[in-house]
């Protein structure tokens, strides 16, 4: 598929502490770098709010462990794993 | 000459809008659809100072892409249409990603009011918002509003009548970077050029060029310049063009709101509070069943009085009905036919108007989206989304709202495969026949028998979902993105309006539909079959062998014999096929006991029929083809014929097959006896 990150997440493409957003772990911050993803997807997902620069904090997984919710910009947004893996995120603090 | 105004009312999901369109249409509302489209589209009136304001309410939408219906039905209406006003209902606990659709708004040189609800929420919270200098910013008019306590609505009202006589409208308030904007002008000129182009703003479809934006690009190919417009598209780096324009909007929009808000979110929301228990880890899902169990109780635990009421109520109306009309074959048409049948349904009507109000408490409250979160694991596994899990679970009441709730989902596959499977989901007007079988054959285990019959029902639904999604309906899974509102009380006044608008859909069935099948189950069972010399609608021959439905039935007897099933049984179901309902008042009539259904069991339990072929009865009335309405519903949020006739083939096929099973090995292996 066009876009999207490939399986290795270690691959020498990523800084130390740039990851995907589905691999970041409740209670963390990080800031969004860039999204990748098909063009739908991509397009929703920036239209909520997660652009470059912006925040986001971790909140929770669902008690099956997939979706998992964020907050951002002042709201709790949804998202699966799957979709989270698009988007590449810089941990803060 | 009174003035009229035409005002579309957009806003996101979850914002009030339904509130504010309410307070402000009151009853002057009328429910359509959206010209070529399933989707619902309200509208009302309201007089004000002797200006006749038509309000159109918009699908709630984030954005205005292409790729949402909803989203393309809201822009395709501000284009093509040209409302006067376009009011933006804003939730003023969520600002900053509101405005981004405000953006959208403005490129399109609307003429925009903004209406900034649930201000006391605000408040609540100690924050603040300063209108004055956001008006400012925004070059627009912003009222503050409460939608649900209905304040704010006259000086809303009187803002939109100022704003329609404005002459000028800024477009520009919202700007780029240098780069952005010497693409946009670029692109611009051409457009300028081109006749063809005419209806839409110049600098919005511009910005959609550059955005990427399929169905504007489709439209811009139609031109003979579309050729230089790409290659300016091209050279602006397209790919990142599109999240380079969605930054700058947010960062204009937290531009103004470090000018406008004070927001105090370092404390933990009630919200979030309430979510650590809800969504727990551990606590979530046994929350989220009793929950579900709870809704069920009370629907069943305070339906069942007024329910005996309403048998009562219709049994003596029957009775006066049948005395008072010396015409036999009247009497029996009313008695037996009309008044029965329409008891038949609304005898329901609690339960499903309670089950609705549930259903509306639980949207409204914002545990709804908790709810598709909670099971959108368990849901995609069968190729199915967490916001299918709404409106599968309406199905309890009935299935007809339930699918029309399938508008939620954005996903058209997804929302195709949920139509099709949801009215595998056991409705209300299929409990009398299990009431009346689990009663008679399995007495003190009907309770369970029944609700073995509810999971199969969605074993069925969801097994149905993979197999579609595996074959027929394949392809790729739709995102979930989907909004965690905050918490709000509901407004008991909002839920029952909710409640009522999908109990007027169930009660419309049964003015309309059941009417004319149950005359015309009367008719058939009163007609005399073709030689034979008794009367019309005499006692000889209503309901029996000796009338057209005697004819019909024997002629399918033997589709229905490996089923354990007599002609009697088929026709019962052939007018299930109405409504599921009258499934058990046909069976009355055909086996001579009319409405008495203790009579009914009695002879059923005597040997009309086995234990096995009840089971199997059940298991068939569960499956096969959903109503008449249901299938007239399917039509209508497909769009064509093909999806209801497929369902109808695969769901009685399907029916026909488990009872075949259930008959056949259970009296092979000698169970039931």
């Amino acid at each position: 598929m066009l876009g999207l990150p490939t399986k290795n997440k270690h691959t020498k493409d990523y800084k130390m502490n740039e990851k995907t957003l589905d691999l970041i772990e409740p209670d963390t911050s990080v800031r969004v770098l860039k999204v990748n993803g098909l063009k739908s997807s991509k397009r929703r997902i920036l239209d909520m709010g997660l652009t470059p620069g912006t925040r986001v904090d971790v909140i929770r997984r669902a008690p099956l462990g997939d979706p998992v919710e964020f907050k951002l910009k002042g709201y709790n947004l949804s998202l699966r794993r799957k979709e989270a893996e698009t988007i590449l995120v810089e941990i803060v603090e | 000459m009174t003035e009229k105004i035409t005002v579309a009312l957009t806003g996101n999901p979850n914002v009030g809008k339904t509130s504010v369109f309410n307070a402000i249409t009151g009853s002057k509302q009328h429910v359509g659809n959206w010209p070529g489209v399933t989707v619902e589209r309200k509208m009302g009136k309201r007089m004000h100072n002797g200006v006749e304001m038509q309000i159109v309410d918009l699908p709630g939408t984030y954005s205005l892409t292409a790729y949402s219906l909803d989203e393309i039905i809201a822009r395709d209406f501000i284009i093509e249409e040209k409302p006067d006003i376009v009011v933006q209902v804003i939730d003023a606990t969520n600002l900053e990603r509101n405005l981004y659709l405000t953006t959208q708004l403005m490129e399109l040189g609307v003429k925009l009011v903004i209406a900034l609800n649930m201000t006391d929420l605000v408040l609540a919270k100690g924050d603040s918002i300063d209108i004055v200098t956001m008006q400012e910013f925004l070059e627009v008019p912003v009222v503050s509003t409460i939608g649900s306590k209905g304040d704010g609505i006259e000086d809303l009202m009187d803002v939109i009548k100022k704003e329609h006589h404005k002459t000028r409208i800024n477009e520009t308030v919202f700007t780029y970077d240098k780069k952005i904007e010497d693409k946009a002008e670029e692109i611009g000129q051409i457009l300028d050029n081109e006749p063809g182009f005419s209806q839409y703003p110049t600098r919005w479809f511009s910005m959609k060029l550059l955005e990427g934006d399929e169905n504007i690009i489709k439209k811009a190919k139609e031109s003979d310049s579309y050729p230089r417009i790409e290659n300016i598209i091209i050279d602006a780096d397209a790919e990142n063009l599109e999240s380079e324009i969605a930054d700058q909007r947010y960062r204009t929009i937290k531009t103004m709101l470090g000018q406008v808000c004070d927001i105090n979110s370092v404390h933990l929301s009630g919200t979030d509070m309430v979510d650590r228990v809800l969504t727990n880890k551990l606590l979530g899902i046994p929350i989220f069943l009793s929950l579900m169990w709870a809704a069920f109780e009370i629907t069943f635990t305070f339906a069942t009085p007024f329910m005996n009421l309403i048998e009562i109520f219709f049994g003596w109306l029957a009775q006066t009905t049948v005395n008072a009309i010396s015409i036999p074959w009247l009497a029996s048409l009313l008695g037996d036919g009309i008044i029965a049948g329409v008891g038949a349904v609304l005898i329901f009507l609690p339960n499903i108007l309670l089950l609705f109000l549930m259903i509306s408490l639980m949207e409204d409250s914002g545990y709804m989206a908790r709810a598709a979160f909670i099971m959108d694991k368990v849901m995609s596994k069968f190729g199915l989304h967490g916001k299918s899990f709404i409106p599968l679970v309406m199905g309890f009441g009935c299935n007809v709202p339930a699918i029309m709730a399938t508008r939620t989902i954005e996903d058209s596959r997804n929302r195709l495969v949920t139509i099709l499977v949801a009215p595998f989901i056991s409705c209300g007007a299929r409990l009398p026949v299990y009431v009346l079988l689990a009663g008679t054959f399995f007495g003190k285990d009907a309770g369970l028998v029944i609700f073995a019959l509810y999971a199969l029902g969605i074993l069925v639904a969801v097994l149905s979902a993979t197999l579609l999604r595996n074959t027929v309906l394949k392809g790729e899974d739709t995102p979930f993105i989907m909004e965690l509102p905050s918490y709000k009380i509901p407004t008991l006044k909002g839920s029952l309006i909710h409640m009522w608008e999908r109990g007027k859909i169930y009660l419309k069935k049964a003015g309309g539909i059941i009417l004319i099948g149950v005359v015309a189950v009367w008719l058939l069972a009163s007609i005399p079959a073709p030689g034979n010399s008794a009367t019309f609608a005499s006692e000889e021959v209503y309901g029996t062998a000796g009338s057209l439905i005697g004819v019909i039935g024997h002629i399918l007897q033997p589709l229905v014999e490996p089923l354990g099933f007599d002609w009697k049984i088929a026709v019962a179901l052939i007018f299930g096929v109405v409504a599921k309902e009258i499934v058990v008042g046909s069976m009355g009539v055909l086996y001579g006991v009319g409405e008495n259904e203790e009579s009914l069991s009695a002879i059923l339990a005597a040997g009309a029929m086995t234990p096995l072929a009840g089971l199997g009865l059940m298991v068939f009335t569960l499956l096969y083809v959903p109503c008449f309405a249901c299938i007239a519903v399917i039509k209508r949020e497909t769009g064509s014929w093909k999806w209801a006739m497929f369902q109808l083939v695969y769901s009685t096929s399907l029916a026909w097959i488990f009872a075949f099973v259930i008959y056949q090995v259970g009296s092979r292996t000698g169970l039931l006896a």
